[in-house]
C-alpha cells in the first residue's frame, strides 16, 4: 500500500520519502496470495474501488513489464457445491454486472472445462474475466524501484515512533528511530502501516480502528498447471463480509508461477497471535481436498500466516484526516490490500496534487467511526 | 473428507524424543532408567541416527562407539517403558494444555503415503541432529557432487561407494573419516582438499588434552590416508565441478587465509565423483515452531539456547546434541543423558544422583571446549563468495542463481535473507532451505556489507511443516484428541 502510494505520488512529480519499520514488503505484504479480485465484492464502493484498481493494476503491469512483478490475468471462479449456493451466486453476479464486473453464470460443463480438476459434485458457478494476481512482495518492491528512479527515498529498518506538528497542530513530519534520519519532514504524511495503521493513527492522535484478522495460507510442492484461475467457493464472498469474531474458513485455491498451489483462507480475529493452529490447517486442507480431490495426494510443502487489517464497517480508510491536518490514511483495505492499493495510491495521489479524485472518498473518510458511535 | 485415517493419540507418555542418534538415544536410555514412561520417535528404519547409520546385521566394523551403540540399543529394545517408534518423520511439534503432541507420518513398507500419526506427552527432549553444511560452487549441482555426509551414509547404510575416483573436499575434521572410511571400501580417493589450516588447534593445549582419544582417531585416519597415498592438502578447495551429465573432473585450487583464490594455484583433476561438507548445519525446525531462544554458535550456526540442564527457554522443551551447539557424537551423548536424566526428575521426581550429574556436567565442559576448539580451527571465511560466477545455482530447487540473489538486494533493497526469498525464492522449493540457506544467508549479508545474524538465519530457517505431509493426512487428522 505505501509503494503504491509512493509510486503515484512520485508519478505525479511529488518528493516522497518512504519509511518501513521492518524490510520492504515483510508485513502483511509477506503473508498474502496478491489478488486483484472484482469477483469477491458487493456492489457498492469497495467494489468500485475494486473495479478502478483492477484497471490500473493492468496498467501498472504493462509499466513495470507484468513478468517483473508476476501480473497474470488469470480470471477467477467460483464454485457453487449446492442448488442453493448457485441461485445465491447467481443473485450476486446479476448486482456485480450493474457495476461493471465482467461475471459469467456458468454450469457444471463449462465449469469442468475451466478446471478440469474440481470436484464433480459441484452442480456450477460463476466466471470472473477480471480477476488477477500478483507476486505480492515483488510487485511491492518493483513499485518501490520504480519510485526510486522517479526521485523516490526509501528507509528500510526504520520504525517511526512519532509525528512532528506545527503551532496549529497540524502533522508536518515523522519522528523515527533511525540514527541517520531522526526526523523527516514533510507536507503530508501517509499512514499505510497496514495492520499497525491502528496504532500509528493513536501515535498521530487520529486513531482510526485498523484491527488485525489473522489467516493462514497453505502451500503444496510444485506441481504442473492443475488449478488454472483463482478458484473459490460461493461461501467464501459471505466470510469475507462477515463480522464473526470466531474461526471462519472458506475454500480458496490457486496456482502460481512458481507451481506450487496455495490454499487459504482463514479468519480469526485473535490479536497478534503468531503461533500456528493445527485445527486451522486441516480445515484448510479438508475444504480444499472437498472442491480439489486430487489435492488428498498433495504433499504440503509449508504454511505462512498474516493478519489482514480491518475495519468494523469492512471498508477501508483513504484520505486525508480533518483530525490532524497533514495526515492521510491508506489503510484498513483487509484482505484486498494488493488488490486496492492501485486505486488508494492513485486516488491519493490526485488528492494531493489537487485533481479531483476518480472516486468519490467520502465512504472511506477516516473520521466516520467517530460518527457511527455517539 | 477423509477421517477414517485419524489415529486418536495414545497413552500420554512423560517424555517424547525426538531423533534416535546418539543424543536421542541416550537421553531416552536415561530418562526410561529413571522411571519415566518415554517414546522415542525418529524416522529412521534403524536407531543410531546419522552417526551409527547401519545395515541389518551390521558388524559396526565402519563405526567408532559400535559397543556403545550395542549397549544403548538392547536398552532401547528391553526396557519396559521405553517404545521406540521407528520410521515416524516429524512434521510438527504442538503445544497443548498437557505438554506436547508430536505429529509425524509413519512409513510403512507397503504404503507410500504416510500414515499420520500423533504422540502425546508432557515434556519434549529435541535431539534432531544436524545435516552437512553445503557452500556453493560453479558445477555442484552436476551429478556426481555429494555431501560428505551422503557419501558416508551410502557406505554406511547400504555399502555402496558413491564412485571409483573421488575428491573429498570442504573443511573440518569430518573429512578425514569420510575420505577413510572410502579408501577402505576400495575407492580411490584423489585428495582430500582441506580449505582452512587447522592450526589454530595447538593454541587450546587443554582442551585438546582432554580429548586424547579424539585426536588419537584423526590421528589413525590421517595414517590411513597416508598409508593409501592419499594427498591432504590444506588451504585447497575444490572451487569447480566439470562434466554435464556426469561430474568429469574438479578445479583445486590454493587459497589465502580469507579462502579467495591464490593466482597461480589452480589445477585440473580427473574424478567421477566428489564428497563435499563445510561444517554441519544443526536442524532446528522444532526448537524454532514451538518458540525456543535461537542464538549464533561459534560456527555461524543457528543453535538453540539451553540452560545447564539443557532446558531450551520454553518450559517442558530440553535439546540435546548438534540442534543446541554442533559438537560431536560424545558431546551428544553426554547431552542426551543429562536432558534424559534432568526431564526425568522434572516430570518424575526420581532421588536426584548428583555424583552422576557432576561427572557428566564435567565432561560436557570438556567436549564443549574442544567442539570450541574445532569451531575456531575451522572457520568458514566468506572468500569461497569469489568462487562463484553470476550464473552459479545458489537454491537448486528453484534454480536461483547468485546473480539473482545479488540483484535482489542491489536493484530490489532486499536488505535480510527473508526479503531476498521472497524477491527471489532461494530456498522455497522442496528442501525449504535447508541446502542453500546459510550460503544464501551469508550472500545477503556480505552484498549489505555486514555479518550474518541470528534473525538472518532464522529467516531461512523457520519451517511450520518441517517434514512434507500429504493434504490428505493432514486434513485426516482433523478428529484428533490431543489438539
Amino acid at each position: 500500500m505505501g509503494a503504491a502510494c509512493a509510486y503515484y505520488c512520485a508519478t505525479a512529480g511529488l518528493r516522497v520519502s518512504v519509511v518501513e519499520r521492518g524490510a520492504i514488503g515483510s508485513g502483511t505484504t509477506s503473508a498474502c496470495e496478491g489478488n486483484i479480485l472484482v469477483s469477491d465484492k458487493e456492489p457498492g464502493p469497495e467494489l468500485d474501488l475494486a473495479l478502478l484498481s483492477s484497471r490500473l493494476w493492468r496498467r501498472i503491469g504493462e509499466e513495470l513489464v507484468r513478468s517483473t512483478i508476476e501480473y497474470e490475468a488469470k480470471g477467477g471462479v467460483v464454485v457453487a457445491g449446492s442448488p442453493d449456493s448457485a441461485d445465491g451466486l447467481r443473485h450476486l453476479t446479476a448486482g456485480q454486472r450493474t457495476t461493471g464486473v465482467d461475471a459469467v453464470d456458468i454450469g457444471p460443463d463449462e465449469l469442468f472445462e475451466l478446471e478440469p480438476n474440481v470436484t464433480r459434485q459441484a452442480v456450477g458457478g460463476a466466471f470472473y474475466a477480471q480477476d488477477a494476481q500478483v507476486q505480492p512482495v515483488l510487485a511491492t518492491a518493483q513499485l518501490l524501484r520504480r519510485a526510486r528512479m522517479l526521485g523516490a527515498t526509501v528507509h528500510p529498518g526504520t520504525g517511526v515512533t512519532g509525528f512532528v506538528r506545527d503551532g496549529q497542530g497540524a502533522v508536518t513530519g515523522v519522528r523515527t528511530d533511525s540514527a541517520d534520519t531522526p526526523v523527516l519532514y514533510a507536507q503530508w504524511v501517509i499512514n499505510a502501516a497496514g495492520t499497525w495503521a491502528g496504532q500509528l493513527s493513536e501515535l498521530a492522535g487520529a486513531p482510526v480502528p485498523v484491527l488485525p484478522r489473522k489467516g493462514f495460507i497453505l502451500v503444496t510442492e510444485p506441481l504442473p498447471r492443475v488449478v488454472r484461475h483463482k478458484v473459490y467457493t460461493a461461501e467464501y464472498v459471505a466470510n469475507v463480509a462477515s463480522s464473526d469474531a470466531g474461526l471462519e474458513t472458506s475454500v480458496v485455491v490457486e496456482g502460481t508461477r512458481a507451481g506450487t498451489v496455495l490454499i487459504g483462507a482463514s479468519r480469526e480475529r485473535v490479536g497478534f497471535d503468531r503461533s500456528i493452529s493445527l485445527p486451522v490447517l486441516r480445515k484448510l486442507a479438508a475444504q480444499a481436498i472437498g472442491v480439489f480431490p486430487f489435492l488428498a495426494d498433495v504433499s504440503l510443502l509449508r504454511t505462512y500466516l498474516g493478519f489482514r487489517p480491518y475495519c468494523p464497517d469492512h471498508l477501508p480508510v483513504i484520505g486525508p484526516d480533518p483530525r490532524a491536518p497533514g495526515l492521510l490514511h491508506a489503510c484498513g483495505h483487509e484482505g484486498a490490500g494488493i488488490g486496492l492499493a492501485g486505486a488508494t495510491g492513485h486516488l491519493l495521489a490526485q488528492h494531493l496534487s489537487g485533481e479531483k479524485p476518480d472516486l468519490d472518498l467520502t465512504p472511506f473518510r477516516p473520521d466516520r467511526f467517530e460518527e457511527a458511535t455517539p | 473428507m477423509t477421517t477414517s485415517r485419524a489415529e486418536r493419540p495414545a497413552a500420554l507418555y512423560d517424555i517424547a524424543v525426538l531423533g534416535g542418534g546418539p543424543a536421542g538415544l541416550s537421553a531416552a536410555v536415561a530418562a526410561a532408567a529413571q522411571g519415566s514412561r518415554t517414546v522415542l520417535i525418529d524416522a529412521g528404519p534403524r536407531p543410531g541416527g546419522q552417526y551409527w547409520r547401519h545395515r541389518d546385521g551390521d558388524d559396526g566394523a565402519l563405526h567408532h562407539g559400535w559397543s556403545q551403540f550395542r549397549r544403548l540399543r538392547q536398552e532401547l529394545a528391553a526396557h519396559p517403558l521405553l517404545d521406540h517408534r521407528a520410521g515416524h518423520s516429524i512434521w510438527h511439534v504442538e503445544r497443548t494444555d498437557e505438554g506436547f503432541t508430536t505429529h509425524t507420518t509413519h512409513t510403512g513398507h507397503t504404503s507410500r503415503d504416510g500414515i499420520p500419526r500423533a504422540l502425546r506427552s508432557r515434556t519434549v527432549i529435541v535431539a534432531t541432529g544436524a545435516y552437512d553444511r553445503q557452500l556453493p560452487f560453479p558445477g555442484w549441482t552436476i551429478p556426481g557432487v555429494f555431501t560428505a555426509g551422503a557419501v558416508q551414509a551410502l557406505l554406511k547404510g547400504q555399502g555402496v561407494l558413491a564412485g571409483k575416483r573421488i575428491a573429498v573436499a570442504g573443511t573440518g575434521p569430518f573429512l578425514l573419516p569420510v575420505a577413510a572410511g572410502l579408501v577402505g571400501a576400495g575407492a580411490t580417493v584423489v585428495g582430500v582438499f582441506e580449505a582452512g589450516l587447522p592450526t589454530a588447534f595447538g593454541r587450546h593445549p587443554v582442551a585438546a588434552l582432554r580429548n586424547l582419544p579424539k585426536l588419537a582417531e584423526g590421528a589413525g585416519y590421517l595414517r590411513t590416508l597416508l598409508k593409501h597415498r592419499v594427498p591432504y592438502r590444506t588451504r585447497t578447495a575444490v572451487i569447480a565441478a566439470h562434466g554435464t551429465d556426469t561430474v568429469t573432473g574438479v578445479t583445486v585450487a590454493r587459497l589465502d587465509d580469507q579462502w579467495r583464490i591464490v593466482a597461480g594455484g589452480t589445477r585440473e583433476i580427473d574424478c567421477d565423483t566428489v564428497a563435499v561438507g563445510y561444517g554441519f548445519t544443526p536442524q532446528t525446525e522444532i526448537p524454532l515452531q514451538l518458540g525456543c531462544e535461537m542464538m549464533l554458535d561459534a560456527d555461524g550456526s543457528l543453535i538453540a539456547r539451553v540452560d545447564s540442564r539443557q532446558r531450551s527457554t520454553v518450559d517442558g522443551v530440553y535439546v540435546a546434541g548438534e540442534a543446541c551447539g554442533v559438537g560431536g557424537a560424545q558431546l551428544s551423548l553426554i547431552e542426551g543423558e543429562l536432558a534424559g536424566l534432568h526431564a526425568a526428575y522434572a516430570s518424575n521426581g526420581p532421588s536426584v544422583d548428583r555424583g552422576r550429574l557432576a561427572r557428566l556436567v564435567r565432561q560436557r565442559a570438556a567436549q564443549r571446549a574442544f567442539a570450541a576448539a574445532m569451531h575456531q580451527a575451522y572457520p568458514v571465511p566468506d572468500g569461497w563468495q569469489t568462487w562463484l560466477e553470476k550464473d552459479t545455482t545458489v537454491c537448486r530447487c528453484e534454480e536461483v542463481s547468485a546473480g539473482a540473489i545479488r540483484e535482489a538486494v542491489d536493484d530490489l533493497g532486499a536488505t535480510d535473507p527473508r526479503a531476498v526469498k521472497l524477491y527471489a525464492r532461494p530456498g522455497m522449493g522442496l528442501c525449504q532451505g535447508r541446502v542453500c540457506g546459510y550460503a544464501t544467508t551469508c550472500l545477503v549479508a556480505r552484498a549489505n556489507h555486514r555479518q550474518p545474524t541470528a534473525d538472518d538465519l532464522r529467516g531461512m530457517a523457520a519451517r511450520p511443516v518441517a517434514q512434507p505431509v500429504t493434504l490428505g493426512a493432514l486434513a485426516a487428522g482433523a478428529d484428533d484428541n490431543g489438539s
